[in-house]
């Protein structure tokens, strides 16, 4: 490590608990993110002389609200100032300050600010962005680059984000029992949705976007390390490891997307995949199941199994089972299907994904699936129609090239025999 | 004399190191080990996963098992024992066990991620 990166990991580290405390302080975003940049510049001077606080958040949180409040001070004319309440004790010491930062108080902050972030109002791709640019502190150039927007563009967005976050009315109470686990269970599923963004990128991309992966990671362990015994942050932590672990595989050097059962499994990272093992594990002993934990349970069978045949087919058709009677969806079932198939047979599998034909009309993996139930089945013409509309709904360049591989393969086997494979 | 060498970091730091940092530490690591094992000094050598795959058994009456690391300042690391299990349940029994045998304190069951055995005879 350089002699000033210690200090950029403290900072990074220390952010969602200094911001998140400076926010329930203040109540306003852009006055708890500007106390902690002012900190922040204040570290940067300071720390490589004095050395590391001993508790660098709270030494932030401490320096930022002075700041702040001399800055309110300043302008107070054109200004009206916070509650009284709330700046009445300007003369806290850092051990008083740091009293007030223990117990649970830091855990609720970060789930505040990780809950503003989900506001129901925000399309998706806006709380992911509002979540990476005040929770995680990336930079809006990082964020752009891995959403594949201009900067400008972003910029934008998160303004807009932010705006909204503003006018939304957000409760500063320490929540109920009830309130927290509605809280975190929004929390969590923005974490997923952040990984999604970086996992769901083609070949071409998944370098400049596993970033997306990795923050995601980082955020589910905080998460975990504040609500230690939440079977469902375990099982999200490890769902998130164990589909991380085989980023290196899933794509081959041309960019081109390679299926769980054709990939090295060899690149796979058996790091994260012992300790989403090692989470799994945890989770079960609470005899409280939920999603997280059976999505992460059917990707600790894929990760267990030494090659595709040592493949568990009939315990993952288990678990989707379970996961159907939880969270009803066709997508569910179709993934089931794929398991079906492995169990008893193409027939069974494309029975089973025959009604959902409406609700996926326009769903890509849909017609990709269907098409390799009906080339296994023999029925080719039919096999080439799905395949057909897949590519028509593919996201991703990978996706159809995926398809297209299919399609080659067809029309090598209707040919008759002896005639020359395809030019 | 034997002597236990335990390792403290910070654990974000190190956990977001990429697989080629990771692995070029390791590599310097392995120097070091190459050396002690070739004069019959080295005794095992264990990677912890990270604390939040810990759980923790307080060895009070009856026992209570927390999930996470043991995060009391009150106690001091006395000693640790490297079990073969099939699971945490698995592990969890062992040390009620050794619990029931020793009462008081509290033990940390971590997944150990890497072990080197070692080459110091018993």
């Amino acid at each position: 490590m350089t002699d000033t990166a210690w200090i950029d990991a403290a900072l990074t580290s220390a952010r969602p608990q200094a911001v998140g405390a400076l926010l329930r302080y203040f109540r306003n975003l852009d006055t708890a993110e500007e106390a902690f940049q002012n900190a922040c510049l204040r570290a940067l001077k300071s720390w490589p002389q004095n050395g590391p606080p001993r508790d660098p958040a709270a030494w932030l949180i401490m320096v930022g609200r002075n700041v702040a409040i001399d800055d309110i001070r300043r302008s107070r004319k054109q200004q009206p100032l916070p509650e009284d309440e709330a700046i009445s004790d300007l003369d806290d010491a850092e051990e008083a300050l740091a009293e007030r930062l223990d117990g649970s108080h830091y855990r609720d902050d970060i789930l505040r600010l990780l809950f503003i972030c989900c506001h129901p109002d925000l399309p998706a791709t806006q709380q992911i962005a509002l979540a990476l640019r005040i929770v995680s502190g990336l930079t809006v150039k990082q964020i752009a680059r891995a959403f594949l927007v201009g900067e400008a563009a972003m910029e934008q967005r998160i303004t807009r984000a932010k705006a909204r976050v503003a006018d939304a009315d957000v409760p500063f109470e320490t929540p109920g029992a009830v309130e927290r686990t509605e809280r975190l269970s929004a929390v969590a599923a923005m974490v997923y949705l952040i990984f999604n963004e970086g996992y769901s990128s083609g070949g071409d991309t998944a370098a400049i976007r596993a970033p997306l992966c990795e923050e995601a990671i980082r955020l589910a362990r905080l998460l975990l390390r504040l609500f230690q015994s939440e079977p469902e942050i375990m099982g999200l932590t490890a769902l998130l490891l164990l589909q991380h672990a085989r980023a290196a595989a899933r794509f081959d050097a041309a960019g081109a997307l390679v299926l769980l059962d054709d990939q090295d499994r060899a690149l796979w990272n058996q790091k994260m995949i012992a300790e989403g093992l090692a989470l799994i594990d945890k989770a079960m002993r609470h005899r409280r199941s939920g999603p997280y934990q059976i999505q992460a349970a059917i990707a600790a069978l894929h990760a267990r199994a030494a090659t595709p045949e040592d493949t568990d087919w009939t315990q993952i058709d288990l678990l989707y089972g379970a996961l159907e009677v939880m969270q009803p969806s066709p997508v569910v079932t179709l993934n089931r299907a794929v398991a079906v198939s492995k169990v008893r047979g193409p027939e069974a599998a494309l029975k089973m994904i025959e009604p959902l034909g409406e609700r996926l009309s326009n769903y890509f993996h849909f017609f990709g699936v269907r098409g390799a139930f009906l080339m296994q089945l023999g029925r080719n013409d039919e096999a080439r129609v799905a395949f057909d509309r897949a590519i028509a709904l593919a996201n991703t360049s990978a996706e159809a090239a995926h398809i297209r591989m299919h399609l080659d393969r067809l029309m090598r086997d209707s040919r008759p025999c002896g005639a020359k494979a395809g030019t | 004399m034997l002597y236990a060498i335990l390792c403290y970091h910070d654990e974000d730091t190190v956990g977001s190191w990429t697989r080629e940092q990771d692995a070029a530490v390791m590599k310097k690591l392995a120097v070091v080990q190459e050396k002690l094992t070739k004069q019959g000094r080295l005794g095992p050598v264990a990677r912890l996963l990270p604390t939040t795959s810990a759980t923790t058994l307080r060895k009070d009456d009856p026992p209570v098992v927390i999930d996470g690391p043991y995060a009391e300042t009150k106690e001091q690391l006395l000693g640790f024992y490297v079990i073969d299990c099939k699971n945490l349940d698995e592990a969890l029994d062992v040390a009620r066990d050794l619990g029931a045998a020793n009462p008081g304190g509290a033990y940390e069951i971590r997944p150990v991620g890497v072990l080197n055995p070692g080459s110091i005879p018993a």
